[in-house]
């Protein structure tokens, strides 16, 4: 079964200001995008279980004209705050790139 | 003065992170109503807004400003930079100033300029707190005058409302402080009579510049505005908006890519349709602007303390086996000795980051039992004064030498030190420390324009 570093064209995290960290998921087309929407396995979710935050506090959107997938969350430590690792929010996304597709 | 098409340049990503010289001028040539650049983002985290410096390097902030104001003086059509200096404090914007008016006496350049200010007033937001116009976003507690005190620096995200109070005043140079990105394209464009979803989307796509294009670079982008759609296109000749390019832009740094929180309104994009027009331009049409309530945000940065940092690296297998423990051995060594130095443990703490094993992702690693065969250790002491923390990380990297281990082969000081001295003292450093909105009385009130003629 494909992975989603396999067929996503980019898969990133960054800050959303200071306090926030957003992860975009993206596809090369509209049928690709269609595809994995059909499994329903990119959700609110699977964003919750993989970064261990309450679902209800996922900002979790299906952007078509991108054909990608935005979620938002709260940062695990401030940017910058002491004992931050990441300041930019830059390194993520890796809990995404073994996530499993069924298509 | 109402137009039926604003055309508008934005310079680059970041004033001072480049662009070249060529797509300007390819800009210049295509009378545009302005040109402006972003100069700032959160994104570099507190210490900037905290110490006041740029994140930007002064040569090329005004390598930058240089180009920018001299073709927009040439060009007859005003210049505006948001967020000077990286964090658009007061010494962020006079940085920019003071660099402006080298250039401006360098080049023999005349203008009239308009300096935004938005640092706020400790007092004042006090008033505001208490008569409950203040209100915390996200899990933020509401704000106290605690917080408010402990503040190195407070700014305001202006919107395009200072800026467009400049404009009327005939202001051709605007040089500001924090602004919400897209806020000086938004103002031109409603300058001349564009309506706010279409202004606002501009600036949106503004802001990045190229990011909007392809392939990434610092480069320029032109953005036309008319009452029905933005128009985006690359002026690099050999770079290209595509409608996935500018979908992709909307998804940039925001929560969410359609619902874009601003002062006064949300521009919803969700109805957007997003066409190519030419190989390289690309409309936008079918934005929405939904009138709020007007609030400004806040930001704030406050000294949390003083670091000192050493790193080291093992690669020593016996030691990579048993690394949680031996860290666990060496803090509560560390605890004792600074102990009898008279420090006390509320003074200090410090902090390990082990690269090869969680150093990038800490808690959230998903990966508990892959090691590397090497381990970076990144030791850090962050205390009330530089002196206790440069005391603490001397007694940090010395016990990471020299702690014993089960099995430990190598008897000798069994750690891997790069740099000698080892220990480097990082000086202050602060935290993020307000998440709060403020209701102003009007959106010009919390931002002092100063006017001078150049």
């Amino acid at each position: 079964m494909p992975k989603l570093k396999d067929i996503a064209k980019a898969c990133k995290s960054k800050n959303a200001g200071p306090y926030e960290l957003t992860l975009d998921i993206m596809f090369e087309d509209a049928a690709t995008f269609d595809k994995v929407r059909k499994t329903g396995v990119i959700c609110p979710e699977l964003i919750a279980k993989l970064y261990r935050v309450p679902v209800a506090s996922v900002v979790f959107t299906e952007f078509p004209p991108a054909h990608a997938y935005k979620a938002t969350i709260e940062r695990r430590i401030v940017s910058g705050a002491v004992g931050d690792t990441d300041v930019y929010g830059a390194q993520q996304h890796a809990p995404l790139l073994d996530v499993e597709i069924p298509i | 003065m109402k137009h039926d098409e604003v055309r508008m340049v934005s310079a680059s990503g970041i004033l001072g992170y480049g662009f070249p010289e060529s797509s300007l001028k390819a800009g210049l040539a295509r009378k545009p109503h302005m040109i402006g650049v972003d100069g700032g983002s959160s994104d570099p985290g507190p210490h900037y807004l905290g110490s006041g410096k740029p994140f930007t390097n002064r040569l090329s902030i005004k390598r930058d400003l240089s180009l920018l104001v001299r073709g927009a003086i040439a060009s007859k059509i005003p210049m505006m930079i948001g967020t000077c200096g990286g964090a658009g404090g007061e010494p962020h914007l006079q940085l920019c100033n003071e660099l402006l008016q080298e250039i401006a006496r360098e080049h023999d350049l005349h203008f009239k300029l308009a300096l935004i200010h938005s640092e706020q007033s400790k007092p004042w937001l006090k008033q505001r707190v208490k008569s409950n116009r203040v209100h915390a976003l996200g899990t933020a507690a509401p704000l106290t005058e605690a917080v408010i005190d402990r503040a190195e620096r407070i700014v305001g995200m202006m919107g395009p409302e200072p800026y467009r109070a400049a404009l009327d005043a005939g202001a051709q140079v605007i040089l500001a402080g924090r602004s919400t990105d897209p806020a000086p394209w938004a103002a031109l464009a409603m300058h001349y009579g564009m309506p706010p979803a279409q202004s606002w989307f501009s600036g949106k796509m503004l802001e990045c510049a190229c990011n909007a294009a392809l392939p990434k670079k610092h480069d320029c982008l032109m953005g036309t505005v008319t009452r029905d759609y933005v128009e985006v296109e690359p002026l690099n000749p050999d770079m290209r908006c595509t409608p996935l390019s500018v979908a992709v832009q909307c998804l940039h740094e925001n929560a969410s890519p359609i619902i874009h929180k601003e002062p006064g309104g949300i521009l919803d994009t969700s109805a957007c349709e997003i066409m190519a027009h030419t190989e390289r331009a690309v409309r936008v049409s079918g934005m929405q602007w939904l009138p709020q309530p007007y609030t400004i945000k806040l930001e704030g940065a406050e000294k949390v303390g003083y670091s000192a940092i050493t790193f080291a690296g093992t690669r020593d297998p016996g030691l990579i086996g048993q690394i949680d423990d031996f860290v666990r051995t060496v803090r509560e060594s560390v605890a004792t000795k600074v102990a009898a130095f008279n420090i006390s443990p509320e003074d200090y703490q410090f902090v390990v980051r082990l690269y090869g094993k969680n150093g990038v992702m800490d808690e959230w690693e998903p990966s508990k039992s892959e090691t590397s065969h090497e381990l970076g250790i990144l030791a850090e002491a962050v205390a009330k004064t530089q002196d206790i923390a440069n005391a603490v990380i001397s007694v940090m990297r010395v016990t990471l030498l020299h702690t014993d281990f089960p099995g430990r082969l190598c008897k000798e000081g069994n750690m891997g030190f790069p740099f000698s001295p080892s220990d480097i003292e990082r000086g202050p450093v602060y935290e993020f420390s307000l998440r709060h909105v403020v209701e102003p009385d009007d959106p010009c009130q919390m931002f002092p324009i100063e006017y001078s003629t150049v």
